[in-house]
């Protein structure tokens, strides 16, 4: 079926407002040109607004495991969240080629659309694997706050990862990038809009354990081995704006290796200590 | 001492052990508790030398009974020592993870007083994690040396992995350079917590709730590069302890020099880090690759190529195995070719069933045709558009950095890999590719 050139669709930005696109492009029997949220962009171009309706976003809901197989839907909706440009429509033309071929487009990896919704949602799963490990909490209060500003729209990806890690704690992430956040107190977790974050002072505590983890951070390091490239490579320098390690606030001090064998203190008061 | 100079103490005594690893066991907080544990592993942070950062790897102590000579904890080391108190490690931990900084703890330790002392010290700190702190985080402990085996257990139902190091790959080394230890203080406890894990496993099946030991399994380290023990020996080694002992990992550390003494490489020897890329290299293709040691390297050739990965090095001296088809070739046999990984080669039998494969598109299933061209046809046609010679072989297989250090090695002489094998490590610690122990990136 050909693309028509002239047509663009305007949907809500929701997953349900998308599946109403699928609806509508097999109702009509038409491939738009693009699919756009009518929040994030101006209606430049001519184009067709497709209202939201749960009925028939049910439907074609209820459909995609039926006949393209529950992980087609996982699929679909992890795409959903990558940053992917243009990702609503590769998600019609995935949806499409599924209907057309059963769970068998799941293996399709050299099809172009397969292909790059396969390497989008690579991406996803990545900068959220990251993150799990690269975001840092504050404790402010008694709850842990901690940032992100992620190219792609984890929150939902790291929810269960962080609910299980700190079932007791109160904790709040906040994604600085689509200017959400994470909310847990136990036992519930909250997905909210969030449009600015005021953290008040840290306290006391919080500063002797920032500065210890430097300190650990600073000394694990073996000189001999030094090697940034390869550093860099496995965390990119955009993670670590929000990175304990790296935000040194008293005097600004880069993270530095650690002077040879750690003289730190004389033998003769460590003798002393033993 | 405030726990500012005890812990720069602690973690400039522990940082030469490599293993950093939080991966192998699945788990989420218990209730009440705080915790969870993936099983690919998590890192939380990349140091400066691109090591990754996973646990707090610190010592209970430094201070050390025992004078094996390569290491900077020994008896006769000048150095400052220091000891952490079991609650201060273990309130150090919890704060550490609470702001999300690591994934646990990497516990070892210098010989205090003697073996058993130590590992009771060490148990303790775990257990007010485990129980105090109802903490499920990961653990790595090392078993002490010597210690009872009754200790040993306990350390294994507080942790989630255990390691005992080998240190130096054969016994000759060990009797020189470490005379405090046997090659029977090493094996038995190996062979204790292999034990206790396949006995814990009967248990689980038996009664599900049964506490777990060492679910993560043990590994161990050998230091590269102190002794003259060859690359043959030390893969050898690392089969031997995988298929006997079960381990979940061999890692391997070049050494760094820490002391002047005669029976150790002079204080301004650099890591051979090149070297121990080849052995994780060679490694991975042990773990996942389906080869043996023995493959890799025999009696002739005990060394790795400085230049070319153990798989290219491989696929050029068994010429006779290509090309294979990526269209019929079973997955094992795919892995065999240079430029196609774990990933690639399920991608490529997955794809195939949907379609007939052709080189265009096997760069979307992540292909490295460059090298893997020469090794492969599609639907028993070679790629077109280039010429089959050494030459150009050597560049696709060679990155370009690799290949100019190659050309000046070998200025003289023709450029030719197939019946030579270069000097070994001809410039020591000129890395030949980036060396990085997380992962051999550059093997495929
Ligand atoms: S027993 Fe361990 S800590 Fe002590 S000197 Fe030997 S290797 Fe170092």
């Amino acid at each position: 079926m050909p693309v028509q050139a002239d047509l663009t669709y305007y949907y809500d930005g929701s997953f349900d407002g998308l599946l109403c696109c699928v609806f509508e492009s097999y109702d009509k029997r038409e491939i738009p040109i693009d699919i756009l949220s009518a929040s994030a962009a101006p209606q430049l171009f001519s184009g067709r607004s497709i209202p939201t309706d749960p009925h028939k976003s049910g439907r074609v809901l209820a459909s995609i495991p039926q006949k393209i197989g529950a992980a087609a839907l996982n699929f679909v909706r992890h795409a959903f969240l990558t940053c992917l440009p243009q990702k609503e429509l590769y998600i019609l033309l995935f949806l499409r080629l599924g209907y057309r071929h059963g769970p068998q487009v799941m293996n399709m990896l050299t099809n172009e659309v397969v292909n790059k919704l396969f390497k989008a949602v690579t991406h996803l799963n990545r900068e959220s694997h990251l993150l799990k490990g690269f975001l840092r909490f504050s404790i402010c209060n008694g709850v842990l706050v901690g940032e992100i500003e992620p190219k792609n729209y984890v929150l939902p990806l790291l929810t269960q990862h962080f609910c299980e890690r700190y079932p007791e704690e109160r904790f709040l992430i906040v994604d600085k990038t689509h200017g959400m956040g994470l909310l847990y107190q136990p036992y519930q977790a909250r997905v909210v809009p969030i449009a600015g974050l005021e953290l008040p002072e840290t306290d006391e505590d919080e500063q002797v354990y920032r500065g210890l983890w430097q300190l650990f951070y600073d000394t694990i390091a073996i000189r001999e081995r030094y090697n940034p490239v390869c550093r860099m490579s496995h965390m990119p320098k955009r993670y670590w704006k929000y990175m304990t390690e790296f935000g040194r606030p008293q005097d600004g001090a880069k993270p530095k290796l650690a002077a040879f064998g750690g003289k730190l203190l004389n033998p003769a008061a460590a003798e002393a200590q033993n | 001492m405030d726990v500012f100079e005890k812990l720069k103490i602690l973690t400039d005594a522990a940082k030469y052990d490599v293993a950093c690893t939080s991966s192998g066991v699945d788990k989420k907080a218990s209730a009440g508790g705080i915790g969870n544990a993936a099983a690919c592993g998590i890192c939380h942070s990349f140091s400066a030398d691109g090591r990754c950062i996973s646990l707090l790897k610190v010592l209970m102590t430094n201070v050390c009974a025992y004078d094996c000579k390569y290491c900077v904890n020994r008896r006769s080391h000048d150095t400052p020592r220091a000891a952490f108190s079991p609650r201060e490690l273990a309130e150090l931990t919890i704060n550490f993870y609470r702001r999300n900084y690591i994934e646990g703890l990497f516990l070892s330790s210098g010989v205090l007083k003697n073996p058993d002392y130590t590992c009771e010290q060490m148990i303790e700190a775990l257990r007010i994690l485990r129980e105090d702190y109802r903490f499920s985080g990961y653990i790595h402990a090392k078993a002490i040396p010597g210690a009872d085996s009754t200790l040993l257990t306990r350390l294994g139902m507080l942790a989630d992995r255990l390691s005992v190091n080998i240190e130096l790959p054969s016994q000759n080394s060990l009797r020189l350079l470490a005379p405090d230890k046997t090659k029977q203080a090493i094996f038995s406890p190996m062979g204790h917590i292999q034990k206790s894990i396949q006995e814990n496993a009967r248990d689980i099946v038996k009664y599900r709730h049964a506490p777990k030991f060492a679910p993560a399994g043990q590994s161990t380290q050998m230091i590269i590069g102190a002794t003259p023990d060859t690359d043959y020996q030390i893969l050898n080694l690392a089969e031997g302890l995988y298929k006997k002992y079960r381990l979940k990992r061999v890692f391997f550390s070049a050494y760094t020099p820490v002391a002047e003494d005669s029976l150790l490489p002079a204080p301004d020897t650099k890591p051979q880090l090149w070297r121990e890329h080849r052995l994780y290299q060679a490694d991975w293709l042990l773990r996942y690759y389906d080869f043996s040691a023995g493959e890799l390297l025999d009696q002739q050739h005990q060394n790795f190529n400085p230049y070319l990965d153990p798989k290219c090095t491989w696929a050029l001296n068994n010429l006779h195995f290509f090309p294979v088809d990526v269209n019929r070739a079973a997955y094992r046999d795919l892995l065999r070719v240079p430029g196609i990984g774990v990933l690639s080669a399920k991608r490529i039998i997955a794809a195939r069933r949907t379609c007939s494969l052709r080189f265009e598109g096997l760069k979307n299933l992540g292909v490295v045709l460059k090298r893997a061209r020469y090794f492969i046809t599609c639907g028993g046609k070679a790629a077109d558009g280039f010429k089959i010679s050494e030459n150009t072989m050597l560049h696709s297989l060679l990155s370009e950095k690799t290949l100019e250090q190659y050309r000046c090695d070998f200025s003289q002489q023709q450029l030719s890999l197939f019946d030579q094998t270069p000097p070994i490590n001809p410039h020591p610690g000129r890395v030949y590719e980036d060396a990085c122990a997380s992962g051999p990136n550059l093997l495929l």
